[in-house]
């Protein structure tokens, strides 16, 4: 198994069909403990409890730094190790330019960016202690092309700021033999986009080379690649999981 | 004695094979039986959800069901793969009915049968088949509906043939775990039964098919003389999809042409 006996936290990770939940399902397949962190109490620990007794789910306003270094201590007393962050809780907005409030900008930053900062300076001591770790932020095919098909400047912004992070980290990180890596997605079929997609489907799928729409399994794949061993000698990189449809 | 000049009979309901507002998931989507159960269930009014490794043939399927005014998805997994059957089952509303079509055969002599191919066959047919069951009959039992499981079996589940010890074997283990999970789901309502069809003209039979020799022994054996057409299982497939067959479970329903009758 690719992830025996090590320990992540999965932020963003109660929606039974979002990219987080499908990550964590995939880790603990791999022989992880997982830490699910969502704004629901309750839809955290029934989440994690399905994946099993041994995960835990905790609530966690990824806004808030000291949620996150509490949402970190509490895995720390309960498993003892943190060895994976994956930062997935986003918020996604199609908002034109004209038609961003600063209530949603403030939004939309302060849960994807923000909160992925947040998450990274809580977890990184006790894995800088340890000298191993892997940070995974999930951006956005959105932060690659001007923007997504349900995502507005702002979130594109967001999603930007992460992929620059993410790059950041990698380099500050590295001589801890912690690794900083991202996905940018391209459209994927979750509850964000749920019932919002069934008129343009078709004339979304007809720009995918690989002919369909993206599931959340398919980002959850890449997480464990970069969560695992497999790759040992990659940080900084932003991974395209898009079906084809953006190319550098 | 009633006088039958003055009362009318009441005659007995009529079943009804229609599965309006049901949802179906279908395996091994793409081609071949589970295309035409994909279009049959679709037809009979429910909404199809389209599984197979392959996106490509599923979202054409999709298309054309939905160009017909039918709903359908195209989810593309590998159902070998148990974490991303997990995902499918957990990421999507509950389903009333699942089809488990896809299967994989390839035929050899025992003394010649590789691990290899021991593994893919059993892994496909047997392996998944039961996991795709359990994952999809979890959530029929947590959400409290009722619900239908049709195992694609053969009729080589039923007998034993030339070149197809491992294939017979999987089959036989399809109709033996179904009847034990008809007797666990019972209790939920959730009713699972085999159906065993004859060589049906689909992509997988037609390599084997095309060859005149093996054609003949074929038809040889099928009493009613020709080899089966897609359409001749689908009426199956809906009749054990729906209400028609509400006190089916753990059966084998063979359309065989005959093949197994002596």
């Amino acid at each position: 198994m690719l992830l025996s006996d090590q320990v992540a936290i999965v932020t963003g990770a109660a929606s039974p069909r979002g990219i987080g939940k499908a990550t964590a399902r995939r880790f603990v397949s791999e022989g992880a403990k997982v830490v699910i962190l969502d704004l629901d109490a309750k839809a955290a620990a029934g989440a994690a409890a399905e994946l099993g007794k041994d995960n835990l789910g905790l609530a966690c306003d990824v806004r808030d730094p000291a949620q996150c270094k509490a949402a970190a201590q509490k895995t720390l007393d309960r498993f003892g190790r943190i060895d994976i962050l994956v930062n997935n809780a986003g918020v996604s907005q199609p908002d034109k330019l004209l038609e961003i409030t600063q209530e949603n900008f403030d939004l939309v930053i302060d849960v994807s960016l923000r909160g992925s900062l947040n998450m990274a300076q809580a977890v990184a001591p006790s894995m800088q202690n340890r000298k191993s770790g892997a940070i995974i932020s999930i951006g956005s095919v959105a932060a690659q092309i001007g923007g997504g098909i349900f995502g507005g400047p702002h979130y594109s912004a967001a999603k930007g700021g992460i992929h620059s992070l993410t790059k950041s980290m990698a380099r500050e990180l590295a001589p801890f033999n912690i690794r900083a890596n991202a996905i940018a997605p391209g459209t994927i079929d979750t509850d964000i986009f749920a019932g919002k997609l069934d008129d343009k489907k078709e004339g979304i799928i007809a720009n995918i080379p690989l002919g369909r729409l993206g599931v959340a399994d398919d980002i959850a794949k890449g997480c464990l690649f970069l969560a695992s061993d497999l790759s040992s000698y990659m940080t900084g990189v932003i991974l395209d999981i898009n079906g084809g449809r953006f190319m550098h | 004695m009633p006088d039958a000049s003055t009362t009318t009979l009441s005659l007995p309901p009529s079943p009804s094979f229609r599965l309006d507002g049901k949802r179906a998931l279908i395996t091994g989507a793409g081609r071949g039986i589970g295309l035409a159960a994909a279009s049959a269930i679709s037809d009979a009014g429910a909404d199809v959800t389209l599984i197979a490794r392959s996106a490509n043939e599923i979202e054409a399927l999709a298309k054309a069901i939905r160009s017909r005014g039918g709903r359908a998805t195209a989810l593309p997994v590998d159902v070998t793969d148990l974490p991303a059957v997990e995902w499918m089952a957990a990421a999507n509303e509950p389903f009333d009915i699942l089809v488990n079509s896809a299967g994989v055969n390839h035929p050899a002599p025992f003394l010649n049968v590789t691990v290899e191919d021991y593994d893919a066959i059993m892994g496909l047919n047997v392996r998944s088949l039961f996991f795709v069951s359990q994952a999809v009959a979890r959530r029929m039992r947590e959400s409290g509906r009722p619900g239908s499981i049709i195992q694609i079996s053969s009729q080589m589940g039923h007998v034993g043939a030339a070149t197809r010890s491992v294939y017979c074997g999987s089959k036989w283990a399809i109709e033996g775990m179904t009847k034990a999970m008809a007797i666990d789901l019972a209790p939920f309502g959730i009713r699972v039964n085999t159906l065993g069809p004859t060589f049906i003209e689909t992509p997988l039979s037609t390599r084997f098919l095309k060859e005149e020799k093996f054609r003949q022994a074929v038809l040889s054996k099928i009493k009613l003389g020709r080899i089966g057409r897609v359409e001749d299982v689908t009426g199956a497939i809906v009749f054990l999809a729906s209400d028609a067959s509400a006190l089916m479970t753990g059966s084998a329903i063979v359309v065989d042409g005959g093949w197994t009758a002596d």
